[in-house]
C-alpha cells in the first residue's frame, strides 16, 4: 500500500501494477531513475512546479518506492503538466524525472487511459499534421482565431500568407500547408515507420476517429507506391 | 576593448567568489565516440565522418567536438520554417555569404519530437527510426547533417544514446530501415547549427558591416541544447569561465555587443511542447513573469538572443498579452543566426523576415543604424511584384542583387 489515500480505488491494484511493469520494462527506464535523495533540486529547476500543483520530486519518489497507486494517480493527474524541458536533469542522483514522465505518458497513451484522451483533446489536428505530412508546424496554422493571444501580427501573416511564403528565398519554403517541401518518397518512408513501430496502434487507443482518417490517407499513398499494409 | 573582444569574464556570472573551477574529466560521462566507432567495426552501422575542414571546439567536460564548416545537409526545423522563416533563411544566407557549400533537402521530415514531447503518441523505436531515416538521407547525398532545431538536436542525441546502449532498440530500428531500403548511419557528431555559428563567429565578425557596440543583449540558452545529453554542448573557459554553455554568448561578444546577465537564465522559456499549443496560459505566464520581466528589470536589454525554435516563438509571441496587462515587457527576440546575419549586413525583411515576429523590433533596428522604413518599402515592392505575377518567387539572386 502507498503512503497516501488511493485516489482511484475503483481501478484494481493488479491493473495499476500491470501499467507500472510496462513503465519499468521500457529500456530507457533504468537510466532515468537511480533512486532519489529527496533533495528537491529538480523542483527548484522545474517550470511546471511554479505554476501547477506538480512536483518532479514526487514523481521520482513514487517511482523509486514503486508506490503503484500513487504512480497511477500521477499518470492520470500530473504527467501532462510537465513541460518536458529537462531542467530536472540537474538531479545530483543523475535521474531524469522528465524522462520518467515521458515513459509514464507513453504508457498512458498506449493503454488508452481516459485522462490521456482528455489531455489530447483538441490536439488531434497536430498529430494529423505531423504524422500525415512529415512536418508538424505549417504556415497555415497561423490563424487569428487559433492564436488570438499572439496579437494582431498573426492576422498580418495569415492575410498575406501566400505572397509572404513566395517572398522566402530558399526554394523549399514556398509551401503553405507544410513547413517545407517534402518529397512523396520521404512521406511514404515516414508512413512505413509509423506502421512498423506500432505508432498507428497507439493512435487507435487514444483517438479512433483520427486513426481512421490517418489510415485512409496513408493506405492510399502506400498502395499507390506498391505497399500492402 | 580589442584585447577583450570575444571574452566574457567569469565575474560576469560569479560576483560572490574568486574561486576557479577546473574541468575534472573523471566526473565526465563515458565518451560516446569510442562506442560509435566500435559498432561500426562490428558491422552494425556506418559512421558518417565530419567532413574536412572542420573546427574543433571544447565541450562540457573538456573533450573536443568537430564542427563541420561546409558540405552540410540542413536538417530544417518545422517551427522555424513554418512560423519564423527568417530564422532558417538567415542560416542559409550566412552559408551563402561565407561562400560555403550546403544542401537544403526535400528528402527530410521533421524529427517529430515536438509532437512526441507534447503528446507521447509515439515510442522510442519510432522516434529513433525517424532520426535514422533522416541521417541515412543525409549520408546518401554525401553532405553532413546540421540540425537547425534545438529540439531535434537534443532528441537526436537521446536517440544516439538509446541506439548505443539498447541493442533491442538498435536492431528494431535497423530492421525498419532495411524495409525502407536505407542503411543504418550514425553521424560522428550530432551538430546544432548554433554550434556552427559559434565555430564561425570570427569569420562572421570579420565580415561585420554594422556596429553593434551600443547593443545590450540577454541570452536565453535553450534547454534542449545543453540540458539533454549535456556532455557534448559547447563550453569555453573564456566564456563565463566555462561555467555555462558558450554557444550564443561567444558570438554576441565576438560581434562587439554587451552580454548582460539576469538571474533566471537557467529557467526554460515556458514553451512546454503541449502547453504552447493547447495550454498557453502557462506558457504566457512563464515567459513573461520568469523571463522577459526579469530580463527587463535586471538587465534592460535591447534584444534577447536565443538558439532554438520554441524559445524564439515563446518569448516573442507571449509578450502581446503581457503588454495588454501592463507587464514590464517589450524586448525583441531574435535567433543568433538572424543577429549574425544583421551584423553582416543582411536585409531585415528579405533575409531575416522580421515581419513574422510579433514584439516590436524597430527600435532595435534603429540602434543598429538600419533604415527600416526604407527596407520595408523595398520589401513591399517585392510583394507587389509577387502579387501582380511579375515574379513568381523572391530568389537568392534577387536578395544578393538588392
Ligand atoms: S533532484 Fe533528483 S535526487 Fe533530488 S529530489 Fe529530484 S529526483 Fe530526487
Ligand atoms: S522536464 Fe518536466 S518535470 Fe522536469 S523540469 Fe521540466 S517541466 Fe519539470
Amino acid at each position: 500500500m502507498g503512503l497516501f489515500a488511493d485516489k482511484y480505488p475503483n481501478v484494481a491494484f493488479e491493473e495499476k501494477s500491470r501499467l507500472w511493469e510496462e513503465v519499468k520494462a521500457d529500456p530507457r527506464f533504468p537510466t532515468y531513475l537511480y533512486g532519489c535523495y529527496e533533495c528537491g533540486i529538480c523542483v527548484a529547476a522545474c517550470p511546471s512546479a511554479r505554476f501547477y500543483d506538480f512536483s518532479p520530486r514526487k514523481i521520482a519518489q513514487a517511482a523509486a518506492r514503486e508506490d503503484v497507486e500513487l504512480i497511477y494517480e500521477q499518470m492520470n493527474d500530473d504527467v501532462w503538466n510537465c513541460s518536458q524541458c529537462f531542467s530536472c536533469n540537474r538531479c545530483p542522483r543523475q535521474n531524469s524525472p522528465g524522462g520518467v514522465i515521458t515513459i509514464l505518458r507513453e504508457v498512458a497513451v498506449r493503454n488508452g487511459l481516459r485522462s490521456a484522451k482528455q489531455a489530447l483533446e483538441g490536439y488531434s489536428r497536430i498529430i494529423y499534421k505531423i504524422m500525415g505530412t512529415g512536418t508538424q508546424v505549417s504556415p497555415d496554422m497561423l490563424q487569428p482565431d487559433a492564436f488570438p493571444d499572439w496579437g494582431p501580427q498573426v492576422r498580418d501573416v495569415s492575410a498575406d500568407l501566400d505572397a509572404w511564403r513566395r517572398a522566402l528565398p530558399p526554394e523549399t519554403l514556398h509551401t503553405v500547408s507544410t513547413g517545407w517541401q517534402v518529397d512523396d518518397k520521404t512521406i511514404i518512408e515516414l508512413y512505413l515507420i509509423w506502421h512498423h513501430t506500432g505508432v498507428m496502434d497507439m493512435i487507435a487507443e487514444v483517438d479512433e476517429g483520427l486513426h481512421m482518417i490517418l489510415s485512409d490517407v496513408m493506405e492510399e499513398k502506400l498502395e499507390e507506391a506498391g505497399y500492402q499494409m | 576593448m580589442a584585447d577583450d573582444a570575444g571574452y566574457i569574464p567569469y565575474d560576469a556570472v560569479n560576483t560572490k567568489s574568486s574561486r576557479r573551477f577546473e574541468r575534472q574529466p573523471e566526473y565526465a560521462p563515458q565518451d560516446f565516440h569510442a562506442r560509435v566507432f566500435e559498432l561500426e567495426a562490428d558491422g552494425e552501422w556506418i559512421v558518417q565522418r565530419v567532413p574536412e575542414p572542420y573546427v574543433e571546439v571544447m565541450t562540457k567536460y573538456g573533450r573536443k567536438k568537430k564542427i563541420p564548416i561546409e558540405l552540410t545537409w540542413h536538417h530544417k526545423s518545422c517551427g522555424q520554417c513554418g512560423h519564423i522563416p527568417g530564422y532558417s533563411t538567415s542560416i542559409f544566407w550566412l552559408n551563402r555569404k561565407l561562400g560555403l557549400k550546403y544542401v537544403d533537402p526535400t528528402d527530410q521530415t521533421s524529427c517529430t519530437a515536438w509532437n512526441y514531447y507534447a503528446s507521447a503518441t509515439s515510442n522510442a523505436a519510432a522516434q529513433a527510426s525517424v532520426a535514422m531515416r533522416n541521417f541515412a538521407a543525409a549520408y546518401e547525398t554525401g553532405y553532413y547533417p546540421l540540425i537547425h532545431c534545438g529540439t531535434s538536436y537534443g532528441h537526436y542525441k537521446e536517440v544516439r544514446e538509446e541506439m548505443l546502449h539498447h541493442v533491442e532498440v538498435r536492431h528494431q530500428v535497423r530492421d525498419v530501415l532495411k524495409k525502407l531500403g536505407k542503411p543504418l548511419v550514425m553521424p560522428e557528431e550530432v551538430v546544432h547549427y548554433s554550434e556552427w555559428v559559434h565555430a564561425m563567429r570570427d569569420r562572421i565578425a570579420a565580415q561585420q558591416t554594422r556596429d553593434f557596440s551600443s547593443l545590450a543583449v540577454t541570452v536565453h540558452p535553450a534547454c534542449h541544447y545543453y540540458k539533454l545529453v549535456q556532455e557534448d554542448a559547447i563550453y569555453d573557459p573564456d566564456i563565463y569561465g566555462g561555467q555555462r554553455t558558450a554557444t550564443v554568448s561567444a558570438l554576441i561578444a565576438a560581434l562587439g555587443a554587451e552580454v548582460r546577465d539576469y538571474s533566471t537564465w537557467y529557467d526554460c522559456c515556458g514553451f512546454g511542447f503541449r502547453h504552447i499549443l493547447v495550454q498557453r496560459d502557462f506558457t504566457r505566464s512563464f515567459a513573461t513573469r520568469r523571463k522577459i520581466e526579469v530580463m527587463k528589470e535586471e538587465a534592460n536589454p535591447d534584444v534577447v538572443i536565443t538558439h532554438d525554435t520554441g524559445c524564439v516563438t515563446t518569448l516573442d509571441k507571449s509578450q502581446f498579452v503581457g503588454k495588454a496587462h501592463g507587464a514590464n515587457v517589450g524586448v525583441p527576440v531574435l535567433s543568433d543566426a538572424q543577429f549574425a546575419a544583421l551584423a553582416m549586413g543582411a536585409h531585415p525583411y528579405r533575409v531575416c523576415q522580421l515581419h513574422w515576429h510579433s514584439t516590436e523590433y524597430r527600435p532595435l533596428l534603429e540602434k543598429m543604424n538600419i533604415d527600416h522604413g526604407h527596407a520595408w518599402a523595398e520589401f513591399q515592392g517585392d510583394l507587389k511584384k509577387l502579387k501582380s505575377g511579375e515574379k513568381e518567387y523572391l530568389s537568392w539572386e534577387d536578395v544578393d542583387a538588392g
